[in-house]
């Protein structure tokens, strides 16, 4: 089990132990004291750490989130995190995502697409993290596309939702494609199916060519 | 040129004209911006695009717009904060998504005062002789019964008066869905009447989502349990969603169905996209409409006549 952030922890919950970080509760999940559970079946990110995935991240780096909805995930990266750039296109999560932004000084909420990186490349520094979790088709594209900002030693953390792409193929197949077209701008170092987390969900961790 | 100096710094330049510029050379959103003004900045972020990132805070710091990376991000938030407030009050306050708030309140409002009719209903039957059902026995009971005879009959009318407050609720709702509609989408609503129009337009998520659809998808939004199902391979593919209230699906015989709706679809998302491109009202698309129906329709009647499927033509004549 290779070591989880600084910030992150394993507590004991009702129910057994779980990830936690510190900070504001954001969903309703149940707190002990300062700190938080961080449910792996509702966060790729949460199931990459759950599953013991080498995702690099140790605490205080600068993270681009891409996809960050209403927040759940992107305010548990905001707790153990350093200046974190949240993006999400859709109005009605965005709100959700205020609320999570609110209490937390280094959480910056853009309400931008994610396939467009000029929209935002004038708010956004070279980061030492890009998670990704957008369930749009062309998710390899929209890594692509935010590679830029990433630095030169940084991580991918890529979450890889079958169903996206096209609901009438094999899983694995849509995986390859994805990976393929990855090949030209990161080198993948660990891949990992997400289950029993979330189904047909590939977890990637890689870094820039 | 003093800009190109700083690209190795920025990496993002805009050519300037001025030779005391080169504090604003770059396309940061805190470019020559007063650090008080906020609203300003907000702007910025929404609105501002840069070829590619730079290493802001220290350009930043470098600059005077804050004293120090903390100064820069208490700046950043309060900056980011307000544009994505600004932007999702805008986004949410668009006429058509109003309109999908309306049509899907007007649907629960029906839903539930049809559910506690039967409530009601159940609760008079115990009480009245003469108990009915529906919203409209709730209507007659709540306007009938001032005074109740005892403490569970004042509940049962009470239940009542909010079963008819909520149906006539309802009635305002679809009122309002029926007079936006056509300011929203003019050709939609007068193609697909005002209620069709609003629903197909909340099942995509907009009216800019809508004209985007193929009209295959158009075709059989509001049956996305059976085309999925269909996808999986174990059903056939749907015919009709939600259009299948439409006079011209419904009141095809059920072999032209399948025709009626992909011919329906087709024209409306068409319409969708002149509302959402353009906004005019053409009134030819109607008419273009009408005649395909009347073709795909006398083929079916000649069908018919041939008596091939005269069972199922009546078998289709009940189901309406």
């Amino acid at each position: 089990m290779t070591d989880l952030p600084a910030g992150v922890e394993r507590r004991a919950f009702e129910g057994g132990e779980r990830l936690a970080t510190r900070g504001e509760p954001h969903y309703g999940e149940p707190t002990d004291g300062e700190y938080r559970a961080w449910n792996p079946d509702r966060s790729k990110l949460g199931a990459m750490l759950e599953l013991g995935m080498d995702t690099g991240l140790v605490g205080g780096e600068t993270v681009l989130y891409l996809g960050a909805a209403s927040g759940t995930t992107a305010s548990h990266v905001a707790d153990f995190a350093g200046p974190t750039y949240g993006v999400e296109f859709a109005a009605r999560p965005v709100r959700d995502l205020l609320d999570a932004a609110e209490p937390r000084d280094n959480l910056f909420p853009l309400l931008k697409d994610a396939r467009k990186p000029e929209t935002y490349a004038h708010v956004v520094e070279p980061v030492d993290a890009i998670v990704q979790d957008v369930a749009t088709r062309g998710q390899a594209a929209v890594a692509t596309a935010n590679a830029e900002f990433l630095r030169e030693d940084g991580r991918l953390l890529l979450a890889i939702k079958a169903r996206s792409e096209d609901v009438t193929r094999d899983p694995a197949d849509v995986f390859d494609d994805a990976l393929a077209e990855l090949e030209s701008t990161y080198e993948v170092l660990e891949r990992r199916r997400l289950a029993p987390h979330h189904d047909d969900h590939l977890g990637v961790v890689a870094t820039p060519r | 040129m003093r800009a190109a100096s700083r690209a190795d710094h920025t990496g993002v330049l805009f050519p300037t004209g001025g030779e005391f510029a080169d504090m604003t050379e770059h396309a940061g959103w805190f470019a020559g911006l007063d650090p008080g003004d906020t609203e300003g900045a907000a702007e910025r972020v929404r609105e501002g695009s840069a070829d590619g990132t730079a290493d802001w805070p220290a350009l930043a710091v470098d600059e005077g717009f804050a004293d120090d990376e903390a100064e820069y991000y208490e700046r950043l938030h309060e900056a980011t904060m307000a544009a994505a407030s600004a932007g999702v009050h805008e986004r949410e306050r668009a006429d058509d998504k109003q309109l999908i708030h309306a049509v899907r309140a007007m649907d629960d409002c029906e839903r539930t005062a049809n559910e506690l009719a039967e409530r009601v209903a159940e609760w008079a039957g115990t009480r009245f002789d003469d108990a009915g059902t529906g919203v409209d026995y709730a209507r007659d009971l709540a306007e009938r019964e001032a005074d109740p005879a005892d403490p569970s009959e004042a509940r049962l009318i009470a239940l009542a008066e909010r079963t008819a407050a909520l149906a006539d609720e309802a009635d305002e709702l679809r009122a309002y869905v029926e007079e936006t509609t056509p300011s929203v989408a003019p050709n939609l609503a007068a193609m697909a009447g005002p209620v069709l129009a609003a629903r197909l337009i909340s099942l995509s998520g907009g009216l800019d989502a809508l004209a985007k659809q193929p009209s295959s998808t158009v075709q059989v939004l509001g049956a996305e349990d059976a085309l999925f199902a269909h996808l999986r391979g174990s059903a056939p593919s749907p015919k009709h969603g939600v259009i299948f209230t439409h006079e011209y699906v419904r009141g095809t015989r059920p072999d032209k169905r399948g025709s009626a709706a992909r011919a329906l679809a087709g024209k409306l998302t068409i319409a969708a996209r002149v509302d959402h491109y353009s906004g005019e009202r053409k009134p030819d698309l109607d008419a273009e409409l009408d005649e395909r129906i009347a073709t795909v329709r006398g083929t079916a009647e000649e069908g018919s006549g041939n008596g091939s499927d005269g069972s199922t033509g009546s078998d289709g004549g009940d189901d309406s």
